[in-house]
């Protein structure tokens, strides 16, 4: 598995979105939180990148901004790479669900809609999954406690 | 304490209903339940009338305990060293594990219980018929070890059950295991009417 060269795909998608690509440097592509949807779609799509398998979503907390993280494997053209996102609400941090394209996203949005508090427009089925309904807060948010 | 078990239709009531029992088994679930030493001698002393009957039922309850599996993390990898031929519990009576609570008689919690685990903790033990005995086993269950301070955590199962013997460790050995369920036997064996004084020598 080799990661792809995200510096010159960063410049391809900005030229298919504009202004969707925030920065892109060789070890990851930086999307706008608005296109997250659009670019998903056309990495998953687009015959020669072919990204067919998502194999982690998480998110981290920097105060700031949430950051959304994929990472996303083609086993076609056996490529991998990493998309981000940042969200920079605080109080409603909301993006686009990608489980429409890839079912592996389902239960990984799940456990960041119950830990993070961040919502996925698209979901299914947007529950807890870890934690009990009526907990109070959003445990792995910095500012928990 | 009841556990209702709601009657509920779509996943989201399922979710909304059981969040409510947990919340409210938190919120009953504050303060530590005394250990069976302090108040199972008036138990005792209502129900059994025969010392040398008792004697016997002790000696034949001590040599064939029927424990339940409750492997709820790391500790019940050292549960399951125990029962198997290396350590070999079978020595002390310990033949068969069982799955199904009624027809067990020990309850060893191995391994950390979550408040969301709680409710399932509580209703195992209710359905475990009487005499029943429970060993807390690892830091976790004792006292919720390192995860004490956790959001999900309890912080001890004795909030939830009465204790019977606590088995120290992160994880205890199974030889650890095995010395406390001796001291269960001897417990057991003096916890009656004939020996009032319920202190283990
Ligand atoms: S006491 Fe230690 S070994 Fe046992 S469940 Fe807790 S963390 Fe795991």
């Amino acid at each position: 598995m080799v990661a792809i060269n995200s510096e010159e795909l960063g410049k391809r998608i900005a030229e298919v979105f504009t202004g969707s690509v925030v920065s892109a440097d060789k070890e990851m592509l930086v999307v706008d939180s608005v296109h997250l949807f659009q670019v998903a779609t056309y990495l998953k799509e687009t015959p020669g990148l072919d990204f067919d398998y998502l194999t982690v979503v998480t998110a981290a907390d920097y105060m700031e901004y949430f950051e959304m993280i994929y990472r996303m494997v083609s086993l076609k053209q056996n490529h991998s790479l990493i998309l981000k996102t940042r969200l920079y609400s605080r109080d409603n941090p909301t993006v686009a669900s990608l489980t429409p394209l890839w079912r592996a996203a389902y239960y990984q949005e799940r456990e960041i809609f119950d830990l993070f508090g961040i919502k996925f427009e698209g979901h299914p089925d947007l529950r807890r999954l870890l934690l009990w309904e009526g907990f109070n807060g959003h445990p792995l948010r910095r500012d928990y406690l | 304490m009841e556990i209702i078990r709601p009657e509920v239709s779509t996943p989201q009531e399922a979710d909304i209903a059981e969040g409510q029992l947990i919340n409210s088994f938190i919120s009953q679930c504050t303060s530590p339940i005394p250990d069976p030493d302090k108040w199972l001698e008036e138990d005792l002393k209502r129900n059994i009338l025969l010392t040398t009957v008792d004697t016997a039922l002790a000696w034949a309850r001590q040599r064939s305990i029927f424990p339940l599996m409750f492997g709820l993390a790391c500790c019940a990898f050292e549960m399951i060293g125990m029962a198997a031929s290396r350590f070999d519990a079978a020595r002390f009576g310990l033949d068969i594990f069982r799955w199904s609570p009624r027809q067990a008689d020990l309850m060893i919690v191995a391994g950390t219980v979550t408040w969301k685990m709680a409710p399932a903790v509580r209703m195992v033990y209710d359905q475990m018929p009487e005499p029943k005995w429970v060993i807390a086993m690892g830091a976790c269950t004792i006292s919720g070890g390192t995860f004490r301070e956790s959001y999900s955590v309890c912080p001890g199962i004795n909030r939830i059950v009465p204790v019977d013997v606590y088995v120290p460790g992160c994880p205890p050995r199974p030889e650890s295991l095995l010395y406390g369920i001796t001291r269960l036997h001897a417990k057991i064996i003096k916890g009656t009417i004939d020996n009032p004084s319920l202190s283990l020598k």
